[in-house]
């Protein structure tokens, strides 16, 4: 049992505990008299994913390649009132709003990332000062919710296949696009390097600054699209939207309740999701429990140390013991010998 | 020996950091198939040289030329795609990529657009196996690899560059001895294919053994280039340092009184040793040899509290302890110098002062300022040269920390001193110190255990030799055994060794 525990990787464990979570959700979902697989439960964990999912994915490059980026809520609450604000109730501005909304992101992306790569600014202080600035833009141009999102502009967020909805379909769209860059691109590896040690990756003939510039661009717009499907749903522009979602706190911790390390190199975006979606199905059954939402914040407080505190204790040493509690067939080998 | 190409030729080389000459004109010519041996203390200059052909530094002045044309790098990469590659002594690999997304990390092999993991994966298994390396596959996590099958991927990194040239900086230094042999095999390989090889190590005998021309360094101007059949151990250690080789490992002070017993296992073991018993008394130094992966490491963190000892009983000075942390292992009497000391050595960006301070300060802190007293005799008693105490440590050779590692475990009056690889990566002159030091202490009735997985060193100083195998204590030998019988026990090979080393340039060696 030990032993398989140790060869486990901490995707694994991720995803061993994302079923656990959900067994158990079940179970106290059905204590409590409600059905756990309902149609509009399972509808609510799969919406409560989507949004998160969109933001920790961009947020996991940024950790891989050994940044962090602190300014996504207000990139999202940006996107939302922009957006919403060019739409004005008009069908005919949605693609020209959508575009506009994603490019600003992407420029807000393109500074934290030239600011971290060429400035030499850890991403922690540069991506708080970028949050900081979009906040103060934000606070002194918008006053309560703004702008109105088209009918046809809501229907992404109403649309379901079977039981599907659309929007976790985007989030997941996004998410294997993800994946196949980190795997099978050159950039992708090379995030990998890079975070792992520029120095190892400058000696490798890689240009540093490109993987950084490319995972903040990334991680920006990624937050920009959830942006827009939070406006999607809520059919108005809110210029508090971000943060009341703790999206910046909330993705880091998604990404490392995945198995991403902290400080870049190892990691991916399956751990991620798995992170996500056990938030999503912790918020779901302390939902139906009418857990104290104070209550709830120190439940998910307690999930993320745990978390690290088994990967961190899994890391410091993999040496196999050669003496440890030989038993059985072992015990009798070890006398023969 | 058969006329072979020159491929690269460097003249009058000269290279100075904020005005300190640390290369001053010094010429080389690397051949095609030929190992040339550069040699010198730390400091002499030959990582500044190595730097300069892999183009991290750029000459100040002088010439280097490739093929005969005239070249200059400013960056490794134009170096690597010159086709000169070099293995650093540090490791640049990274721990959580595979073997193969190492090896051809900035030049993974494309198809459509994508990368392309199997053709990666049989590149670098061809890679490996035209080395003659089985046993590792591509996929593997370099981190879970080890010490010298990082080193076989580096080298593999450095090969698949198609390199005509090749340097190694101190590639044996973290490898015990039957690991070194499989290096040797390697680079066999390479000189066959006609790539020129440029050797830096601190180890005599495989200089000997491995190089065609030996270049000797000092100060950062060229002592000699000579063949090196010309030259002899006791010869290259005066070149190298004007001392010769009789004095090298010095022997006991007189007067040193080999006492009551200071450290004692009887039946002790954890995790990861077994059933030691092992008696050192004051007044004596003991190694300890063992092949990588023995247990010598884990037997000295046991003992210290790292990985605290579960099973049997442990005794200083008489009293019984059971260190449970290196804290509890300080206050008995215990000092530990470390295999790595930049890991876990030395707080690299503090002074000098604060580190030779750091363990008192720490674990007995009203002894604190008796210490800071001591510490400048005891820098100058270990020859240690540095501008001032409050220089950080990392701006130091190497040679020149480990004399502060000493200090910071001696301004604690140890009872009993443990030393993993006291000598690895250091100069000559500096190894010196440390073994003469060694005799100090032993001088005044403190008892040493040092490990080494150097043969000569664990023989020229030990007064006993412990040898470990598979996390038990295998023999002991008496002193100036031979290295044959160190292996032996070591490998647990009754037979004569001389089938595993066919190795008629041991002669020269001698």
């Amino acid at each position: 049992m030990r032993s398989r525990l140790q060869h486990l990787t901490s995707t694994g464990i991720v995803v061993a505990v994302l079923v656990l979570s959900l067994v158990v959700g079940a179970i106290l979902t059905a204590i409590e008299g409600r059905n756990f697989l309902s149609s509009g439960n399972i509808d609510a964990i799969l919406t409560g994913c989507s949004i998160l999912g969109l933001i920790a994915i961009g947020q996991t490059l940024v950790i891989l390649v050994g940044s962090l980026d602190l300014s996504v809520p207000f990139v999202v609450s940006l996107t939302s009132v922009l957006a919403a604000g060019h739409m004005a109730g008009e069908p005919g501005n949605v693609v020209p709003a959508v575009l506009l909304a994603l490019g600003i992101a992407a420029v807000i992306g393109l500074a934290n990332g030239l600011v971290v790569s060429f400035l030499k600014v850890h991403g922690f202080v540069a991506t708080l000062g970028m949050g900081l600035i979009i906040s103060g833009y934000i606070g002194s141009n918008y006053q309560g919710s703004h702008g109105l999102a088209p009918r046809s502009f809501r229907l992404i967020d109403a649309t379901q296949i079977g039981p599907v909805p659309l929007t976790f379909l985007i989030m997941l769209g996004c998410a294997l696009l993800a994946i196949l860059m980190l795997r099978r691109t050159r950039l992708g590896h090379h995030l990998y390097a890079v975070g792992g040690s520029p120095e190892v990756a400058r000696l490798s003939g890689i240009r540093t600054s490109v993987p950084v510039v490319v995972a903040h661009v990334l991680c920006s717009v990624l937050a920009a699209v959830a942006g827009l499907l939070l406006l999607s749903r809520l059919s108005v522009g809110s210029p508090t939207i971000g943060s009341q979602g703790d999206y910046d706190l909330m993705s880091i911790a998604a990404v490392v309740l995945g198995g991403t390390l902290l400080a870049g190199g190892k990691g991916n975006i399956v751990g991620t999701l798995a992170g996500v979606a056990i938030f999503a199905v912790l918020d779901s059954v302390m939902g139906v429990m009418q857990v104290n939402p104070f209550l709830k914040d120190v439940i998910r407080g307690l999930v993320i140390v745990a978390a690290v505190a088994v990967y961190a204790g899994r890391e410091i040493d993999r040496r196999p013991a050669r003496f440890d509690r030989p038993t059985g067939l072992d015990a009798v080998l070890q006398e023969t010998k | 020996m058969p006329a072979t190409s020159v491929v690269l030729t460097a003249r009058g080389l000269t290279k100075s950091f904020v005005g300190h000459t640390v290369l001053q004109d010094v010429d080389l010519e690397l051949r095609a198939g030929e190992v040339l041996g550069l040699v010198g203390e730390n400091g002499a200059g030959k990582s500044t040289l190595m730097k300069i052909l892999a183009g991290v530094h750029s000459p100040d002045s002088g010439s280097v030329e490739l093929g005969g044309e005239t070249v200059s790098f400013s960056h490794p990469v134009q170096a690597q795609q010159a086709g000169i590659s070099t293995v650093f002594q540090e490791f640049n690999l990274l721990p959580e990529r595979s073997v193969a997304e190492n090896i051809y990390l900035g030049r993974e092999p494309r198809s459509r657009g994508l990368v392309d993991v199997g053709q990666m994966h049989r590149d670098t298994e061809e890679l490996l196996t035209g080395l003659g390396v089985t046993g590792l596959r591509p996929g593997q996590r370099v981190r879970t690899l080890s010490v010298a099958e990082q080193q076989i991927v580096e080298i593999a990194k450095a090969v698949s560059y198609d390199a005509r040239i090749i340097s190694m900086d101190e590639p044996t230094a973290a490898l015990a001895e039957h690991e070194v042999e499989l290096l040797y095999g390697i680079i066999g390989t390479l000189t066959a294919r006609g790539v020129a090889i440029l050797y830096v190590s601190h180890r005599l005998k495989e200089i000997f053994r491995l190089c065609d021309t030996i270049t000797v360094l000092k100060d950062g101007r060229q002592v000699t280039t000579k063949p090196a059949a010309e030259l002899d151990d006791a010869e290259l250690v005066r070149l190298m340092v004007g001392r010769s080789i009789s004095s090298f490992f010095p022997d006991p002070v007189e007067g040193t009184v080999v006492g009551e017993p200071a450290l004692e296992l009887r039946d002790a073991g954890n995790g990861y040793v077994d059933g030691i018993d092992l008696t050192l008394r004051a007044g004596e130094v003991v190694g300890i040899a063992g092949l990588q992966g023995s247990g010598r490491t884990e037997l000295v963190e046991g003992i210290f509290g790292v990985r605290p000892l579960t099973r049997g009983t442990m005794s200083i000075a008489g009293k019984q302890v059971r260190p449970r942390s290196p804290r509890a292992a300080i206050r008995a009497g215990l000092a530990m110098v470390t295999e790595d000391r930049k890991a876990t050595g030395l707080a690299l960006n503090q002074s000098i002062l604060d580190n030779a301070l750091g363990v008192v300060r720490a674990v007995f802190p009203r002894r604190t300022s008796q210490a800071r007293r001591e510490v400048p005799g005891l820098l100058s008693s270990l020859e240690v040269s540095a501008r001032a105490t409050d220089q950080e440590v990392q701006f130091l050779s190497g040679g020149n920390q480990q004399k502060v590692v000493l200090a910071r475990w001696l301004t604690t009056n140890p009872r009993v001193v443990l030393m993993d690889e006291p000598t690895r990566g250091i100069d000559v002159g500096a190894k010196h110190s440390i073994y003469e030091l060694m005799r100090s202490l032993a001088a005044d009735g403190v008892a040493v255990l040092m490990i080494s997985s150097e043969l000569p060193e664990v023989i020229g100083m030990s007064d006993r030799i412990l040898v470990m195998r598979d996390g038990r204590l295998a023999g002991e030998l008496p002193a100036g055994s031979s290295e044959e019988a160190v292996l032996q026990v070591a490998t647990g090979v009754t037979a004569a060794p001389a089938t595993t080393t066919p190795a008629p340039t041991e002669e020269v060696a001698r």
